[in-house]
């Protein structure tokens, strides 16, 4: 009953998802822009294929990846505060950028290879890396706690750091600026390629280990009991988590709240396992952040407002509204 | 036949090699341009000042959101800014070469999209030359024209340190690029200006060009005259210690409004402009106090 109760809801995100790409493609820089006389231009076209279509389903991809991450987050932390970039994935990686820009924004080593892996690069490694140390300061997986507070220290300290390289040059800071206002303005196929890569593996994992999540609701004692190989599955737990968090953040810049509203919209549409609440949690995320990215092409045109400012207002508003909601039935 | 297949050949190659040209951006990176580009879009104000001062500034078709002069291009399209760059809106207009900074966001996805770029980024006197002669070599200008601008720009600069009269000269100066607080050094092409001028930085060259200081640093330093840009207007004063310094209490502040700002902290052919306004700066500001 569940289990098709979980198929017709991601049925009806799946086809949010669509319909919002299918919109995506027919708005721009014009603002909206119906794009189906126009086809013959080449120009139109290349502003179709090459742009506005990447785009659009890059920033469903992106949202699915943080819709991801945050379920696994909360339920791997069993805290609904839980976000993806608890581990410190998105200090490591403004950090990476930030590195990467004043070592090479106006360097002469263009032929080296460092710079090829260009900013993504850096900040998908900067991302991976932050997990990696936060894994060893909290010597492993098994304790929850030391790895929250693991997690915490690690983002503080790159992010200070992340600041202080930035600080010396005003262009790495303006720079900056730009990756911290996360915006899928400059996703191309190349990027949706690797998100969607991305997705699969960390989804295919984490939906692997949903049993893992469910037990762990019930206390790690018991889910000990039962059985689990906890240690192992937290580790690859981990590792889907901070996959997807990196090649989210590497693409698109920090994206606020998707990661977090995504998991509780689901659990407000409907209660199941957590293999439900990971995959619906991925089509929320698309879909929530895909339409605010249609919305905030929309709202300026032909200005571009990067979708991370809408999304951390909206998200914002909608956990306030939630917190109002839920208080006022336990009063 | 295979002999006249041959030269007709080589006689292809060259004459694309006689239209095409190679230049050299400032991350060193080779980029190769088939004949003069016609539309160009500019996303940095002092490019687009370059272009428009060779003479070609109605093959402009975009600029980003701060390009505000000259007059003529009030009109075309805005492209966004550094940070967000509106990829699609430059595609939309078709470009033949996009000019921007280095640290412009989404280069690389305008190169993927087929788009020659170039990256060009002046912060000294030299970058300022050499700016013009690249994007007149790759505007297809002879570089004659380049050079004749530039020495029109020096020549500019050379007068604005002479009308600086005998009792301006050898003050110390603080220059504030913008309120974070960063300033500017004796290797930025403002500190050159003010060394012709043959006046004192209080920021040496090794802090590099632009550095970010400490608002202490300045009250320690006590400099004879502070010249800041207007964003700086409000905060300079607020900061602990700024109104006891001896430059505040005798008012010799020179605090540019918007629009001569602009033409002070840009590196771009109206540097000597902003050699006047320093210029005329000093002098007044030695002239009221002695």
């Amino acid at each position: 009953m569940s289990s098709r109760l979980v198929m017709l809801w991601a049925l009806v995100l799946l086809c949010i998802g669509g319909a919002g790409v299918l919109l995506g493609t027919a708005v721009g820089s014009q603002g909206w822009q119906v794009w189906w006389g126009a086809t013959q231009d080449p120009v139109m076209q290349q502003i179709l294929w090459d742009i506005r279509l990447p785009r659009s389903l890059g920033a469903w991809l992106g949202g699915a990846l943080l819709g991801l991450a945050g379920a696994v987050a909360q339920g791997l932390f069993r805290n609904p505060l839980a976000d993806p970039y608890l581990l410190g994935s998105a200090s490591g990686a403004s950090l990476g950028v930030s590195l990467y820009l004043s070592l090479f924004g106006g360097s002469v080593l263009a032929s080296a290879w460092l710079p090829r892996l260009g900013m993504t690069g850096a900040a998908f490694v900067g991302a991976v890396l932050a997990v990696v140390l936060t894994l060893m300061l909290a010597r492993g997986v098994q304790q929850t706690l030391r790895l929250l507070l693991a997690g915490v220290v690690v983002g503080v300290v790159l992010g200070a750091l992340a600041s202080l390289v930035a600080l010396f040059e005003p262009q790495v800071l303006q720079a900056m600026q730009g990756f911290m206002l996360g915006s899928t303005a400059f996703v191309g196929w190349t990027s949706c390629g690797l998100m969607a890569l991305a997705l699969l593996l960390s989804l295919a994992l984490a939906w692997a280990l949903a049993r893992v999540l469910d037990a762990l609701t019930l206390g790690e004692a018991t889910a000990q009991s039962l059985g689990m190989p906890l240690r192992l599955a937290r580790l690859l737990l981990v590792a889907a988590l901070s996959m997807a968090t990196a090649a989210a953040v590497a693409q698109m810049g920090l994206i606020a709240f998707v990661g977090l509203a995504a998991p509780h919209a689901v659990r407000s549409l409907l209660r199941c396992t957590h293999a439900g609440v990971l995959l619906l949690s991925a089509l929320m995320g698309g879909a929530l952040l895909l339409l605010a990215d249609v919305l905030a092409r929309a709202l300026l045109a032909p200005q571009d407002l990067p979708v991370g400012v809408l999304t951390a207002v909206l998200g914002g508003v909608y956990l306030l509204w939630r917190m109002k909601s839920t208080s006022g039935v336990r009063a | 036949m295979l002999e006249r297949l041959a030269s007709w050949l080589i006689l292809c190659m060259l004459c694309t090699a006689a239209s095409a040209v190679t230049v050299q951006d400032d991350q060193q990176q080779l980029v190769e341009i088939a004949r003069p580009p016609q539309r160009i879009v500019s996303l940095l104000p002092s490019l687009t000042e370059t272009v428009c001062a060779l003479g070609l500034c109605a093959r402009l078709v975009g600029v980003d959101r701060y390009s505000n002069w000259p007059q003529s291009i009030q009109g075309l399209p805005r492209m966004g800014g550094g940070i967000d760059p509106n990829i699609e809106s430059i595609v939309a207009q078709k470009p033949d070469l996009v000019l921007l900074a280095g640290s412009t966001r989404g280069i690389e996805r305008l190169q993927a999209l087929g788009i020659a770029v170039l990256r060009l980024e002046p912060r000294t006197h030299a970058d300022v030359q050499r700016v013009l002669r690249t994007v007149a070599q790759a505007l297809g200008v002879p570089g004659t024209e380049a050079d004749r601008v530039w020495q029109g720009i020096d020549a500019g600069v050379q007068a604005a340190v002479q009308s600086l009269q005998p009792q301006a000269r050898r003050q110390r100066v603080y220059f504030e690029v913008s309120p974070a607080p960063y300033g500017a050094s004796e290797s930025s092409f403002i500190g050159e200006t003010l060394q012709r001028m043959g006046v004192a930085n209080i920021l040496p060259a090794a802090m590099g060009p632009f550095p970010k200081i400490n608002p202490e640093f300045v009250v320690r330093a006590q400099p004879d005259v502070i010249m800041a840009g207007d964003s700086s207007r409000a905060s300079m004063l607020q900061r602990p210690g700024w109104s006891q310094m001896r430059a505040v209490r005798e008012d010799r502040i020179c605090v540019f409004p918007p629009e001569q700002a602009d033409i002070v902290v840009r590196a771009g052919p109206r540097m000597a402009e902003g050699a006047r306004l320093m210029a005329q700066c000093l002098n007044r500001v030695s002239g009221g106090a002695r």
